[in-house]
């Protein structure tokens, strides 16, 4: 039998490049997060429009979003956009490529919710006298994002976890900072152990801030519990 | 209780019947699709009054209550509220006729992120720019009409039935309607819870409400309505006041419905 004893006095002198690593995956997801729920919203909003046009550009975006690989995607930003002249940092690729990917899964979330919002609900908007941009905010958009609220943080922290793989591009997050002290110390095992804690930690991390910005943002989720 | 000072309205015994006609409709068809749902309906309703509309389901009576506030396009005719074409597409009109007229629903309608108090001060912070103090004493004069005063900070889904309904109708009296439709907004309560917003209604009616409503309930049609009208097959089949509709039916198919729903 194999025999292996774990080692993690590397931990010592390396510690802050782990915290550095995690510190760059909470910018990295964070940036993208933000502005992936904008992307989301705005596709889910044509998408559940009056413009057929439009809601199939949206469409097709989505479908080829979620039937290619992360990885492939954020290889065409990086790699495959210097072709075109537009040569990006590392980071600002990944950035661009998670946003693009959460884009397309938020918006499918989020437009779920739009498409829960009961007919009635507009024709009592309506008869209120609401016009159509007071309607689509007050009793559309509102409500529809509080209700899937859960399943679009999740999606969140999914994305966070996802962001490992931009160290394909050697962006500057947790992993790539693993795989360089990996290279160094020589103690794989031990430091993808960490990496894994880390992650666990920040996952925690972002679970929590999302549920806090739902508390605040959403009134009813907190008063109903109480 | 004073639904005068919220809504502008006459007291009853002010209104002179005959003498103001504050909805006209006047041979109106609609059809969805192949499917003709109103067939040259014309009907004309008096400022203060208290219209019920029966008939069986799929007689049309629904429809015509959402043509009445431009919920449904028409397709021949015209509907005449309160001295204002019906047109949907008319935004202005539209409008206006929203100013008008209320509607209250089967289903209620309230909105479920909102409290029952931002439910009602809603229209009147968004639609009519008042401010949220003024909003708010006046979502509390209509609550208090309903008698849910102490429900202000509620969701609707800690309300009952009985209760959402009283606040739906709250919100819109809330606007100062000048006449309030009602699309069968007892159908999906119990007995009991019923009665709470049959109150309500029957309050509204005695200070002078003008009320037009889609309704099952015959006792309160014969106690309380001003004239009843009878639809089958998309027209007008008959319309009187209730002694005459319900002791003395002319026509055979309201025989039959009398006899067959009491």
């Amino acid at each position: 039998m194999i025999s292996y004893s774990f080692d993690f006095s590397f931990l010592l002198t390396t510690w802050p490049a782990f915290m550095r690593g995690a510190w760059q995956t909470i910018l990295l997801a964070g940036t993208s997060i933000a502005l992936g729920f904008v992307v989301a919203l705005v596709c889910a909003i044509i998408r559940s429009g009056k413009s057929k046009l439009a809601s199939g550009l949206v469409g097709a975006y989505v479908e080829v979003i979620r039937n290619t690989p992360l990885l492939v995607q954020i290889f065409i930003v990086y790699f495959g956009l210097p072709s075109l002249g537009l040569r990006l940092s590392a980071e600002t690729a990944a950035v661009i490529a998670l946003v693009i990917n959460t884009g397309a899964y938020g918006s499918e979330i989020i437009r779920a919710g739009i498409e829960s919002i009961a007919k009635g609900q507009i024709e009592a908007a309506e008869c209120l006298g609401l016009n159509k941009l007071q309607i689509y905010w007050h009793i559309v958009l509102i409500p529809a994002v509080e209700r899937v609220y859960p399943a679009l943080s999740s999606q969140f922290v999914l994305l966070m976890l996802s962001s490992s793989i931009t160290s394909q591009i050697s962006a500057q997050e947790l992993t790539a900072e693993a795989n360089l002290i990996q290279s160094e110390t020589f103690r794989s095992f031990e430091v993808y152990l960490i990496v894994a804690a880390v992650y666990l930690a920040l996952s925690v991390l972002f679970r929590v801030v999302l549920w806090a910005i739902g508390e605040v943002a959403f009134v009813r989720r907190r008063k109903l519990r109480t | 209780m004073s639904v005068n000072e919220a809504t502008g309205t006459r007291p009853r015994n002010e209104a002179v019947p005959g003498a103001e006609p504050i909805i006209v409709v006047d041979n109106v068809s609609k059809s969805f699709g192949p499917l003709q749902v109103l067939h040259g309906v014309s009907l004309t309703i008096e400022r203060g009054t208290m219209v019920a509309i029966v008939g069986r389901s799929g007689s049309g009576k629904s429809t015509l209550l959402r043509c009445m506030n431009a919920l449904e396009e028409i397709n021949g005719g015209t509907i005449e509220v309160c001295g204002n074409k019906v047109s949907m597409g008319d935004r202005p009109s539209v409008k206006r006729l929203r100013t008008d007229v209320g509607m209250v629903f089967q289903s209620y309608n309230l909105f479920p992120h909102l409290t029952v108090l931002r439910n009602i001060t809603l229209a009147l912070t968004v639609v009519q720019k008042k401010s949220r103090a003024e909003a708010e004493a006046i979502a509390q004069k209509v609550l208090a009409m309903v008698g849910l005063a102490d429900k202000a900070e509620a969701y609707p889904e800690q309300l009952s039935g009985g209760q959402a309904q009283r606040v739906a109708i709250a919100r819109s009296l809330a606007l100062s309607p000048k006449v309030l439709l009602f699309d069968e907004v007892t159908s999906a309560l119990d007995p009991e819870l019923t009665g709470e917003v049959l109150k309500v209604m029957e309050d509204l009616a005695r200070e002078g409400m003008t009320m037009v409503l889609v309704t099952h309930e015959m006792a309160f049609a014969r106690r309380l309505a001003d004239v009843v009208v009878f639809m089958h097959q998309g027209k007008v089949w008959e319309a009187g006041p209730p002694a005459e509709i319900f002791a003395d039916p002319k026509t055979p198919e309201l025989r039959q419905f009398l006899s067959s729903g009491l």
